[in-house]
């Protein structure tokens, strides 16, 4: 895995006061990525001074003025990555460290196998790591997108993903908070994408475990879901 | 049972409203609920006892439950338009908060022939033809 054979794809970090892994994870994610864009959703802490200083590694920070959502990060990542001529591939990877750069690679190269999106299912491959009562809920969230959006797959709310140019392009994500997950999919069946998924592992580490990964978020990804 | 039809009544109203038409329109079915709330406001004021026997008449015990029936579909009604506004406001400062944003961040790349990614690889031979042809165009000049 060299940086040459990614020159084209640009790594989307939504991040919210993620500094104390943030540094870790841009470590891991350099190391293969020539060009990776930091969106800081307003953080309080150090998170855009810690990104900043991997720039010289590729890595950009853009910083909204006010914290606006998630989804809302990941589309100014987006127009971001857009707005460099020579990208023509896209991968969202979560600030928290939960994803690992292997599977980010595995992801971006099935583009080439003539998908458009490939997204990352911790329900194929692998046994998740996680609360029974936190799976219920994901799954949940899957059949009701599935259901919703006539599409077929295993893991709807992932951070990690990976995009051609066309399918960046059709995004426009308007969903601020985490019903983004839901919107992507929805883009997909209404642009008639082609997609597939890749079976990634989650590394639910006790920083992770503490943070957004409680239960409480997966009742948000529910609401969310239901009243829009 | 009057007072059932006068509130679905009032809720499809308020929600035909809400719905229905857009800028000049809108505004003046605004404007005509306005002026019948004044006027409504002003009878009820002068002569406090209509209140009660417009609630008698649909049946509603005396005229401060009728206000309070009133408020209710007014507060929701409030409520419905805050919310489709809020929403709106919300997607405009998302699309401002974007653009600052955007504007101020660092190119994606360095400028050609420039800084990291013309070390390695495959745009490498593409940023020296580049830099080499910079020097030549630049030495004369």
């Amino acid at each position: 895995m060299s940086r040459v054979e990614f020159d084209d794809l640009w790594v989307v970090v939504p991040t919210y006061n993620e500094g104390r892994v943030l540094g870790q994870t841009l470590t891991e994610l350099v190391a293969v990525f020539p060009h990776v864009c930091v969106v800081d959703d307003a953080s309080l802490d150090n998170s855009v001074e810690i990104a900043e200083s991997f720039f010289d590694q590729g890595v950009r920070v853009v910083a909204q003025p006010i914290n606006l959502g998630q989804g809302a990060a990941l589309q100014t990542g987006f127009e971001y990555a857009l707005s460099d001529p020579l990208m023509g591939r896209l991968v969202t990877f979560d600030a928290d460290g939960q994803h690992l750069v292997a599977d980010a690679v595995r992801l971006a190269r099935r583009l080439r196998d003539g998908f458009d999106v490939v997204l990352g299912s911790r329900f194929l491959g692998a046994a998740p790591q996680m609360g029974r009562l936190k799976g219920l809920v994901l799954k949940i969230a899957v059949a009701y997108t599935n259901l919703s959006t006539g599409v077929r797959l295993t893991d709807t709310h992932n951070g990690l993903r990976a995009l051609g140019r066309t399918a960046v392009a059709a995004m426009k994500l308007t969903q601020s908070g985490m019903a983004h997950a839901s919107e992507i999919v929805e883009r997909i069946k209404s642009e008639s994408l082609r997609y597939t998924e890749e079976g990634v592992e989650i590394r639910y580490s006790d920083y992770s475990r503490s943070k957004g990964q409680s239960l409480l978020n997966a009742v948000n990804i529910v609401v969310d879901l239901l009243v829009r | 049972m009057a007072i059932k039809i006068v509130l679905i009544a009032a809720v499809v109203l308020v929600a035909l409203v809400l719905a229905g038409g857009h800028g000049a329109r809108r505004l003046a079915l605004r404007r005509l609920g306005l002026a019948a709330f004044a006027a409504v406001a002003v009878v009820s004021i002068l002569l406090p006892d209509t209140l009660t026997w417009v609630a008698q008449k649909v049946d509603v015990g005396r005229g401060t439950d009728l206000l309070l029936y009133a408020l209710i579909v007014v507060f929701f009604s409030y409520l419905s338009t805050r919310y489709v506004r809020d929403r709106r406001t919300l997607r405009q400062v998302t699309a401002l908060a974007r653009r600052v944003a955007l504007i101020e961040a660092p190119a994606p790349r360095p400028v050609i022939g420039l800084g990291h990614s013309g070390a390695d690889g495959v745009d490498n031979a593409v940023c020296e033809d580049g830099v080499e042809r910079n020097d030549g165009g630049d030495g004369p000049a």
